[in-house]
């Protein structure tokens, strides 16, 4: 075995673009990138999206995905250039020296098959393994990797598992045949916070146990941080910085990735509770029609003018369905909801125009929130005319303000929501928002759709505009980081309940109820040996209990 | 019980009920619709008597409820009822008719099914090259022109303008003109009778088999298509690809057992609208199947004879999108292995 | 804006189909049902296209078939959707039973093969163009209310129709101003494979007999009147044919383009 297992030098891929009523036509979306990677070592490679980091893990297979082409430079595993050798080396290649872990194992899974079949398949295949042997392989790895019923769990389809247990499953298919490196994308990027710590920690066992090197792909400096060796930063197909773990993490060079590692970290100082809350919900029950269960259950919070209350939870916790019931499209059976004084009726339709006005919503994706054919101009501009009665000029000037202030600036008035990018839409749903002057906006996890650096400053201009505008934020997140940077108060919910509620540095401090600890614990932190400290306290409370 | 069992117990009966409602709409269509039928049938110069005693003889003069249960009761029994026209029981006529039909559609079927799956492999294979393009050029024409047309336009070139194009070829020995001529010999008119034998028969309808290939190949191939497109670019192709595996073996262990379903779907979907196909070629060729006799009946305003014929008509139609339903049902890995 | 070839090529055969058929006495060299010459002349000066089976022009018969055909396909298609549309919107935007009880009657409508259907309800009713017209904008309603409800339905749960139901729109705005502007390209694009449909479908029961009655000519019917001509190796027949094939390829191109520009307003105007 040589020393070097993959050697990448002036990678460059191209990609056809098919831009509609136009000739499709090549863009280079990575442009010459170099490295090393030594035999059981782990490579972080980490960027926004469309800084080509799928697109260079995968280049280590020979793959390209949709119209996606290497155009030029090499690279090499085991000292063989994969490049230029033919489809039937690259196939011996693939799923025997090289493997691959994707985000998505629902989709990855094909759902007509047994997991055993599929997770044996490529080392039988390959000549690896005997059926027999790689049968005993799988179900060591899915011990391993902390399945539950290790022995039977190969019998079942994909749809019978949960998606943190089939990307472990991922897992051991990808392990299965012995290679010599796993490309990871993402694996743990669709999963709840509280399983991918567990999805994590198995990864990680596993890939010390069985000495393998890896290339992990992710958006998540905290999390890369947990697993590799060295990480290499991307930004838009070309490397920006390459260092140890700990370099990258404790010394950046680069400003880009001074950025990223200072990423999460706005400080916000908590504000005291008034004594009129704007909003205040009491013993909210609901539950949607035609379901026999109670969605939200005995649900009560308060929220203070100009300030911020966190709703956090995980996927299913009821945390949307709240922001539903607040805005009338789900009236709840029982409870009120007192909106800056007087009680809010239980439907949309009954609700008098000034509570409307006065109560706006900012959705999770922005994309879907503005309609496709409208200007940017007409999107903010109906707010001002419907409940204000702008018009002309005075419309044009109020527009162009609230532009200013999402900062914007000039010419982006006549523009279609496509013509902006991820970041710009959501500032364009805030401006909307904030064009019908309202004392409450509801915020459903508005930037769990963003990259980091994107997201982070979507957070800054929400703090700013609630100065400026004095407007209290319903915030609903799964994310505890943005949490820490925005609110003044928390409420955490459990399967439909308020399972914790207070004043931000009341619910972040000691003593925890247990899931409180557990959702504090497993968010992902920016610093080394995290992972195993947590996974070690983790294992001495239960040896305590 | 297991619920793919239930399922398709549910969706036996919902074809059942769909059926039902079927000849009630069939029925209405026929009676209750504005329009003296005695007068339509006997036209303006009727006489009143003549009127009246036909009437009676469709038991008109009774509610239509009555009439709806007693014709119902009937089929059950199959009995289809007698034909105004010439008196015969329609039963009996219909018998060799409806065999013809489906001798004929099956043909088509065994012809067209194969072939358009082929295409539709060949057409993803060759995806956005010149044999996808070519493909679905000559499909869009076929889908653009109406069967009956097709049928003339073949009649015209193979029965008429070929043998012509034969017998001017001198170059050619007399032995070999008279062999083309009399093997490549496409019969302008079906003829169907039961003293011919299996190879007769084939060759007598050669060319509505082709028309009736043409009219659906286009859609079969197009689903057919679009369906192998949407499994191939699943992402458990893809991770297949990433184990090294062959095209070959990726379409036989990983695209087959999922592209099943919605292939038995698009060929269910097409040979339903096969058979209503067959109606207007029949008419082309002179064969004489059930579309033919639907038609001349439905000139003749033999009501109990469209009655018959458009509720076997929609059986069949109901019965084949029902298999196809149930296929659906029976290959889907997430009803047959429940949680 | 840059139109495709192949869009150019569909727009303007269907321009130039819908321009002779507007203006058909004024191009027709003869009348619709005059007697001018010999049975199945061959094509001359005098009758491009030849003569018919009873001595009729037959470019003159093709001109006005274009007229009848196109002109019962228009009424049929414009019905169509009308009714599909206004109770696909319906059903989406009411909900509940309405929905259900429309869905289910449209769902045994199209339970019965389309021309089987025809068939038995033309075997009681009179052919007339007005019955024609009304039978087949029914039937093919059917396909058109799915569309539109599908598509009411998917617009419906977008977060924009959501955001201006909570800003107090009143139905009028979300229909015209929101959901409309977006539904339009599919169902325009629709519009125009029903066309094809239409031009197919009534084409096919004049043929048969049961559609557009002679002396009138239309395009299904000039294939009924010179079908025997084949037999003596007259192409009579065959022009409808073409015509038709021409016709609805044009259209074909141009809704195809029209469903491109949908995808790509949602995918990024570049």
């Amino acid at each position: 075995m040589t020393d070097v297992l993959l050697k990448v030098r002036g990678l460059k891929i191209g990609a056809t673009i098919y831009p509609p009523g136009e000739k499709s036509r090549e863009i280079e979306i990575v442009h010459g990138v170099d490295f090393d990677l030594a035999p059981g070592k782990v490579l972080g490679l980490i960027g926004e999206s469309g800084a080509g980091k799928s697109t260079i893990g995968l280049a280590s297979m020979a793959y390209g995905r949709g119209g996606v082409e290497i155009t030029g430079g090499t690279v090499e595993v085991n000292g063989r250039d994969i490049l230029s050798s033919g489809l039937r080396d690259v196939r011996r290649l693939r799923g025997a020296e090289v493997t691959y872990v994707s985000q998505s194992a629902a989709a990855s899974f094909n759902p007509a098959k047994q997991i055993m079949e599929q997770v044996t398949e490529a080392a039988i295949f390959q000549n690896k393994f005997s059926k027999k042997e790689a049968e005993e392989r799988a179900v060591e790895l899915f011990r391993k990797l902390g399945l539950p019923d290790p022995e039977n769990i190969g019998s079942r389809y994909p749809h019978q598992v949960s998606g943190g247990q089939l990307q472990r499953c991922m897992t051991a298919l990808a392990l299965c045949p012995q290679p010599d490196l796993v490309v990871f994308d993402e694996p743990t990027t669709a999963l709840d916070v509280t399983t991918q710590i567990d999805v994590l920690a198995a990864i990680k066992e596993a890939i010390h146990d069985t000495g393998v090197a890896a290339l992990y792909i992710t958006h998540d400096l905290a999390v890369v941080a947990q697993v590799s060796d060295h990480i290499m930063v991307l930004q838009q197909g070309a490397m920006v910085e390459y260092g140890t773990t700990d370099q990258i993490i404790n010394a950046p060079k680069e400003e880009y990735t001074k950025a990223l590692v200072s990423v999460r970290s706005i400080d916000h100082e908590e504000k005291q509770p008034t004594d009129t809350p704007v909003l205040k919900v009491e013993n909210i029950t609901a539950r949607y029609k035609g379901t026999d269960f109670d969605v939200l259950k005995n649900i009560s919070v308060e929220l203070h003018p100009g300030q911020t209350l966190a709703v956090v939870g995980e996927s299913g916790s009821g945390k949307s369905t709240l922001a539903r019931v607040i805005t009338g499209l789900l009236p709840p059976s029982q409870g009120k909801i007192t909106f800056d004084g007087r009680e809010l009726t239980p439907d949309l339709p009954t609700r008098p125009l000034e509570d409307l006005r006065e109560l706006q919503m900012i959705y999770q994706m922005a994309d879907t929130a503005m309609n496709p054919r409208q200007t940017v101009g007409t999107i903010i501009g109906r707010p001002l005319e419907f409940y204000f009665g702008l018009k002309g000029a005075e419309k044009q000037k109020r527009i162009q303000e609230l532009l200013d202030e999402i900062e914007l600036g000039d010419g982006f008035q006549d523009r279609y929501p496509a013509e902006l990018s991820g970041g710009q839409k959501q500032r364009v749903c805030i401006a909307r928002a904030l064009a019908a002057k309202p004392k409450l906006i509801i915020c459903d996890e508005v930037t769990s759709a963003l990259d980091p650096l994107v997201a982070d400053g979507i957070l800054k201009l929400l703090l700013n505009l609630q100065k400026i505008e004095d407007v209290a934020y319903l915030f609903i997140t799964h994310d505890l980081a943005t949490v820490r940077a925005i609110a003044d108060s928390i409420a955490v919910m459990f399967q439909g309940e308020v399972v914790r509620y207070g004043p931000k540095s009341q619910v972040l401090s000691p003593p925890f109820d247990d899931y409180t600890d557990l959702l504090l614990s497993s968010v992902p932190e920016m610093k080394l040996g995290w992972l195993e400290d947590v996974i070690a306290n983790r294992k001495m409370e239960s040896a305590g209990n | 019980m297991h619920p793919i069992v239930k399922l398709v117990a549910q969706r036996l009966a919902l074809g059942l009920l769909l059926l039902f409602a079927a000849s009630i709409l069939i029925f209405a269509g026929t009676s209750i619709l504005p329009g003296d039928v005695a007068q339509q049938i006997l036209g303006q110069s009727a006489t009143p008597e003549a009127l009246e005693n036909l009437r009676r003889e469709l038991g008109l003069n009774e509610p239509a409820i009555t009439r709806y249960f007693s014709w119902l009761g009937g089929v059950m029994q199959g009995d289809l009822g007698t034909a105004l026209t010439n008196g015969r029981d329609i039963a009996e006529s219909l018998g060799t008719r409806l065999s013809n039909t489906l001798f004929l559609a099956f043909w088509a079927a065994v012809i067209a099914v194969p072939l358009a799956i082929t295409l539709g492999l060949l057409a993803v294979r060759y995806k956005d090259r010149w044999p996808d393009k070519v493909i679905s050029a000559v499909t869009l024409t076929t889908i653009s022109i109406p069967e009956f047309m097709i049928g003339y336009v073949l009649i015209f070139f193979l029965s008429i303008q070929l043998p012509q194009l034969i017998n001017g070829m001198e170059f050619l020995s007399d032995g070999v003109r008279n062999w083309m001529l009399s093997n490549l010999r496409f019969s302008s008119v079906a003829l169907m009778n039961d003293s011919m034998t299996l190879i007769e028969k084939i060759k007598s309808i050669t060319l509505p088999i082709m028309v009736l290939t043409l009219v659906v190949l286009a859609h079969m191939m197009r689903m057919t298509r679009a369906a192998i497109l949407n499994v191939m670019q699943s992402a458990y192709i893809e991770t297949a690809e990433l184990k090294g595996l062959g095209m070959l073996k990726i379409i036989r262990k990983h695209a087959f057992p999922n592209a099943i379903a919605p292939i038995v779907n698009v060929v269910m979907i097409n040979l339903a609208y096969l058979v209503v196909g067959v109606v207007v070629v029949e008419v082309v060729f002179a064969y004489p199947g059930m579309g033919q006799y639907l038609v001349d009946h439905v000139a003749k305003r033999d009501i109990p004879v469209v009655q018959a014929c458009g509720l076997i008509f929609a059986a069949v139609y109901i019965g084949l999108n029902l298999v196809a339903d149930i296929v659906s049902i029976l290959a889907n890995p997430r009803l047959r292995h429940p949680k | 804006m840059r139109i495709p070839l192949a869009a150019l090529i569909g727009l303007f055969f269907t321009g130039l189909f819908f321009a002779v058929a507007i203006f058909a006495p004024f191009i027709a060299p003869y009348g619709m049902a005059e007697v001018v010459g010999d049975v199945w002349e061959a094509p001359s000066d005098r009758f491009l296209l030849g003569t018919d089976s009873i001595g009729r022009d037959l470019l003159s018969r093709m001109i006005y078939g274009g007229q009848t055909t196109i002109f019962i396909a228009t009424a049929a298609t414009a019905l169509s959707f009308i009714t599909g549309s206004v109770l696909g919107f319906f059903a989406a935007v009411s909900g509940g039973w309405v929905d259900q009880a429309i869905s289910r009657f449209v769902d045994l409508i199209m339970s019965i093969p389309s021309l089987i259907f025809a068939l038995v309800v033309l075997s009681v009713m009179p052919t007339t163009i007005t019955i024609l017209i009304v039978l087949m904008g029914l039937l093919d309603s059917t396909r058109v209310y799915r569309l539109a409800r599908a598509v009411a339905v998917d617009i419906t749960v977008m977060d924009y129709v959501e955001a201006a139901r909570l800003r107090g729109e009143k139905i009028g705005w979300i229909i015209f101003r929101e959901t409309l502007p977006n539904a339009l390209s599919p169902l325009v694009a629709e519009m125009g494979l029903r066309f094809i449909f239409a031009v197919l479908f009534v084409s096919t029961l004049s043929f048969l007999g049961l559609g557009v009655q002679p002396p009138q000519a239309d395009w299904g019917g000039i294939v009924k009147e010179n079908k025997e001509g084949i037999n003596y190796g007259v192409s009579a027949a065959l022009y409808p044919a073409y015509a038709i094939a021409v016709l609805c390829i044009s259209i074909n191109l141009v809704a195809d383009w029209i469903l491109n520009r949908t995808t790509s307003l949602k995918g990024g105007r570049g």
